[in-house]
């Protein structure tokens, strides 16, 4: 179980720090919701799940959503 | 020199975090008012659900808050996306192919379905006005991206947006006429563990999914309406 969480957390730092740094916009909103989608695992194993579908819904799909609208109106990639 | 500053800052910052956050046992309980609501929160409002009990009923007045936040930000980004004189430049999007367009209109009926029932069975299940009303508006977000073309009626999603308001702010007035305090549970509370129990609860958790439902498919619809 420790071993787990330990993965996802490791794995939830990987996604932010490479949001950050991905030049391509797409990418970095999709390593954004990957952060948002493991925060809700997190919350469901601390035995909260009403936060969890919270952070789903919103964090992982209407926010992901609204980032990807708005990278396909303006510009894709950083410079 | 900048850069080395800001590692330096952030490390100071952790390590004030860890040094703080050490001493918590994590996950325990710190505060007595959370064992009184395990303890008395099904008895006192007859939701099973403690959080719902506690959002709506204990910090009712709260939750009355937070939706006028999600209004006041949904308005805003009206005020600023106003497209409405300027649509004709909106670029015509590609249709989908088959395959995706068969997806969404097959996925959308379930997503919708599994919103409602999250907010309708919010104090027995986890869940409530919020999550589910978050879950039916990402329902219309796919009906946006996979089937373009398809809109939703703006003047019924106002008309919603602005029915579950009043109903929460009408029942909230309803517990004042009656005599006692505002949202009030004045309703029979009824056997815990049934979906017609807990009194105003349900109600209010129906009305508050409505609203935000229809007020995030609203930003979605703004959004997704302004030109390049």
């Amino acid at each position: 179980m420790e071993i787990i969480v330990i993965i996802i957390v490791l794995l939830m730092i990987i996604s932010a720090v490479a949001a950050s740094i991905f030049k391509d916009l797409m990418n970095a909103v999709i390593a954004s919701c990957i952060v948002s989608l493991i925060a809700a695992i997190l919350f469901f194993l601390l035995h909260a799940p009403d936060v969890a579908m919270a952070e789903a819904a919103i964090g992982a799909a209407l926010v992901t959503g609204v980032f990807v609208i708005a990278v396909k109106k303006t510009k894709r990639f950083e410079e | 020199m900048r850069k080395l500053t800001a590692v330096i800052l952030l490390m100071i910052i952790a390590a004030g975090t860890a040094y703080v956050l050490a001493e918590i046992p994590f996950g325990s309980t710190q505060t007595k008012i959370g064992d009184y609501f395990n303890k008395n929160g099904v008895e006192e409002t007859g939701a099973v659900n403690i959080v719902t009990s506690v959002v709506v009923n204990y910090r009712g007045l709260d939750t009355l808050g937070e939706i006028t936040v999600l209004l006041t930000a949904a308005i805003g980004l009206g005020m600023v996306l106003d497209s409405s004189g300027k649509r004709k430049d909106v670029v015509k999007r590609e249709p989908a192919s088959l395959i995706v367009y068969t997806g969404c209109r097959f996925l959308f009926p379930v997503i919708m379905l599994t919103g409602f029932y999250i907010f309708i069975h919010g104090h027995l299940t986890p869940g409530g006005g919020f999550q589910g009303g978050a879950i039916a508006a990402s329902g219309f977000l796919l009906m946006y991206l996979g089937c373009s073309g398809k809109r939703i009626n703006t003047r019924v999603s106002t008309v919603t947006e602005v029915l579950g308001g009043i109903i929460f702010i009408g029942i909230g007035l309803a517990g004042l006429i009656l005599g006692h305090d505002f949202l009030f549970n004045f309703l029979p509370k009824g056997e815990p563990n049934t979906l017609f129990s807990s009194g105003i609860i349900p109600l209010i958790y129906v009305a508050v999914g409505f609203k935000v439902g229809s007020e995030l498919a609203g930003i979605i619809d703004n959004l997704m309406e302004t030109g390049e």
